[in-house]
């Protein structure tokens, strides 16, 4: 065998992906394939993973441009008129809420925000697809499962301003919500680092005999990080209970979501090489999100294993208070986004099923807004980030250990609480 | 000369080293397109193209590994950790992988690579925003740990740094990055640009690694600080009224003992003063060599303060932050002792 002449061969380059457009250019979302609503078939919850490798490469649709909600999901859905209109009010108050603390984060009464904006539909519709006793491992912008869980909005305003009355105590950044009671863990703030955890929250559940499940949320992004890995290869082995959540958005702050996707088709696609069944589905499409969650969830309660999700959405607003998305993506990409709005497309079904109005709509934001607007003057009349009550300086000491150690009781003697 | 902030200096010194040096390449999260989230390298980009400063996956591991391998190949690479708090599912690279190149393969494979990242507290950034891991780099072999503390240094330093035949840690404290910060959290803040170390050369120099500073002459005490710290530590020694000598550590390691043993020798009192925790931080590896190499000439024990031994807290900031009536008590108690 010849030894190979590298000289015969042009020299290497380095390919670095780019998103099709930047600041200034004009949005094309053409590259975007999306199927007709109704059209993706619904296999059944113990089905081969083999067999379902194409719907890793769909996308999962409910709500038609009619308003209308056709296909195989649509009809697995046991959903109420109740239901329904239960659903629709839980995104309007996660947007409404929204709105008011981003605007209290410019009034300075909180030190950070982030929004949802356009992603509503995602938490808010995943969480009625599980049942007390389940858990979340939620990332930053998962809000909607705790207002879908019934958590106390007073609660959420009262840790956003870090007032005396934060569950938290103040300890943890605006929007790091916790409550073991509402099936919410608590948010660290680092990324991929719960995706694990998830897993192992779901093993211990088979490990005991329960009857528990446990949802596991990342975004595009952050599938890099190896902890994602780490928890698809531990849920593929063990078969765990588990629902593994991507939220792709497009964007983790200015990169574009092909960094982290590579040379992979979709997010989706990253659970083939483990052996677990995934699936793509439109997250502006409330019924849509709803139907596959509860799919997922049927295979985990009947012990069938994890289930990978990617919700194809968009990231509307900005990462986050710190950050200014014109400056790395047209101002009107997100008008251009071809998905449209989740919380208008379930009240154009909502409207077509007959149950709803304009009128009804516009009434319920507003009173919406007032109930939330109260609960903001409650909250802010305890204390926001500078004034008002806190938690005491003392408690900054508190739960570092069960039982504080002399040190640390020696630290706290010396700052004089 | 030119007025910069420590960002434009930080920016500077990579645009003069990747601009004398095809070899030096930029990446991190958010790094390329849009220059970073503290825009340190903003621009670099569209001077150097997209195969010299590019965007990665968020997989910090990923970044030092992969920093690791053009190290080696032959590449000078700079990478940014978007947060020092980001920082530890790198560790086990850095740890295991970037500090021993050399020594494992004698040479044969070695790591000129630097791992920028932004640390410490004051920007009400929570845990997960704050922190000051330096410890945890000082106490591995093979690894140079750098903090400046103003735009003049960061430059020169960084440059250094780059020109460094070993990986280094080059922490940028955050809340220096747009102006001087004395812990006075209730007053205006400053700018660098009326600040003399915010004069930065323009072109190339450096501040080499391994010396330290003299901020402030005094007789009656030493304070051995770096970053954040060190303009705490000024503050402190005009309003406590203690004459105290303050030095600038700069690079954490290699230690400048020289000008440590010095000042100690001369005051006989010695501060130690950071913003990380207390237990096991680096002050403890100061005081230990002070009391070691000083120990005749001491007149009261080696103090230190720091950041509590708790996670940083978020409402409670400045109840947490080692600030500037915390190290002027600790002066007064340091001069006090008979």
């Amino acid at each position: 065998m010849e030894t190979p002449d590298p000289n015969e061969y042009p020299p290497l380059s380095l390919i670095v992906p780019e998103p099709e457009v930047r600041p200034g250019g004009q949005p094309d979302f053409s590259h975007v394939a999306i199927p007709r609503a109704g059209t993706v078939r619904r296999p059944p919850v113990d089905v081969d993973p083999e067999e379902i490798r194409d719907l890793a490469f769909t996308i999962i649709r409910v709500l038609n441009r009619e308003g209308q909600a056709v296909g195989p999901w649509a009809e697995a859905l046991d959903i109420t008129p109740e239901d329904l209109l239960t659903g629709l009010r839980h995104m309007m108050t996660l947007r409404i809420y929204d709105a008011r603390m981003l605007n209290a984060q410019r009034q300075q009464k909180t030190s950070f925000y982030m929004q949802h904006l356009g992603e509503e539909a995602i938490s808010c519709a995943f969480q009625r697809a599980l049942a007390p006793g389940d858990m979340n491992f939620p990332t930053y912008r998962q809000a909607g499962l705790l207002i879908a869980a019934g958590y106390p909005l007073s609660s959420m305003m009262n840790q956003i301003f870090s007032n005396s009355e934060d569950p938290m105590r103040g300890r943890q950044l605006p929007v790091c919500y916790s409550s073991r009671e509402h099936g919410f863990f608590t948010i660290s703030g680092n990324l991929a680092t719960q995706f694990i955890q998830a897993v192992g929250w779901a093993m211990a559940s088979a490990i005991s005999g329960d009857r528990k499940i446990s949802a596991a949320w990342i975004g595009d992004g952050s599938t890099a990080e190896s902890d994602f890995h780490a928890a698809l290869v531990f849920a593929s082995t063990y078969k765990a209970p588990v629902i593994l959540n991507i939220v792709n958005n497009q964007w983790a702050i200015s990169t574009f979501q092909g960094i982290a996707r590579g040379g992979s088709g979709t997010f989706a696609a990253r659970g083939h090489g483990f052996g677990i069944p995934s699936l793509r589905v439109d997250g502006n499409d409330y019924l849509a999100v709803l139907a596959v969650a509860k799919w997922a969830a049927e295979r985990a309660r009947r012990n069938l294993g994890p289930t990978l999700i990617e919700y194809v959405t968009y990231r509307a607003g900005g990462h986050s208070t710190s950050d200014d998305p014109s400056a790395y993506r047209p101002a009107e990409e997100s008008t251009a986004w071809p998905l449209g709005d989740p919380i208008l497309r379930l009240k154009n079904h909502l409207i077509a099923l007959g149950i709803w109005s304009d009128e009804r709509h516009a009434q319920a934001e507003a009173e919406i807004l007032a109930e939330i607007t109260e609960q903001q003057k409650r909250a802010e009349a305890i204390g926001t980030l500078h004034h008002g009550q806190h938690p005491s300086p003392a408690d900054m000491f508190e739960d570092v250990y069960a039982e504080m150690p002399p040190h640390l009781l020696k630290q706290r003697h010396e700052a004089g609480f | 000369m030119a007025r910069m902030t420590m960002i434009e200096a930080i920016r500077d010194a990579m645009d003069v080293a990747m601009g004398a040096d095809p070899s030096v390449v930029v990446f991190g999260e958010d790094v390329g397109y849009f220059g970073g989230v503290f825009r340190c390298t903003a621009g670099l980009q569209a001077k150097y193209g997209k195969t010299r400063c590019f965007d990665t996956p968020i997989n910090e591991s990923g970044i030092v590994g992969a920093g690791i391998g053009m190290a080696a190949y032959g590449l000078k690479p700079v990478v940014e950790i978007q947060f020092a708090d980001y920082m530890y599912p790198a560790y086990d690279q850095i740890v295991s992988e970037a500090a021993r190149l050399r020594y494992r393969s004698a040479g044969q494979f070695t790591c000129p690579m630097v791992v920028r990242m932004p640390t410490g507290g004051g920007i009400f950034g929570g845990q997960t925003h704050s922190q000051s891991p330096e410890a945890l780099f000082t106490h591995v072999t093979g690894l140079k740990t750098v903090v400046p503390s103003n735009p003049r240094d960061a430059k020169g330093l960084l440059l250094a740094a780059i020109e460094d035949p070993d990986p280094v840690i080059f922490m940028e404290p955050k809340r220096l990055y747009n102006g001087p910060f004395d812990g006075h959290h209730d007053r205006p803040v400053t700018a660098w640009k009326s600040h003399e170390l915010g004069e930065v050369p323009e072109g190339h120099y450096t501040v080499p690694l391994g010396k330290a500073v003299l901020r402030r002459q005094g007789r009656a005490a030493t304070v051995l600080t770096y970053g954040t710290m060190v303009h705490v530590a000024l503050a402190a020694a005009e309003e406590s009224g203690v004459d105290a000598e303050v030095i600038d550590l700069r690079t954490l390691l290699p230690l400048d003992m020289e000008t440590i043993l010095a000042s100690v020798n001369k005051t006989g009192r010695c501060l130690v003063l950071h913003e990380a925790t207390l237990t096991s931080g680096y002050g403890a590896e100061l005081a230990a060599l002070v009391q070691a190499e000083c120990f005749w000439h001491l007149e009261a024990p080696v103090r230190r303060v720091a950041g509590w031994d708790t996670p940083y807290p978020h409402t409670h900031e400045w109840s947490y932050f080692p600030g500037p009536a915390r190290v002027a008590e600790a002066l007064r108690q340091l001069v006090e002792v008979a």
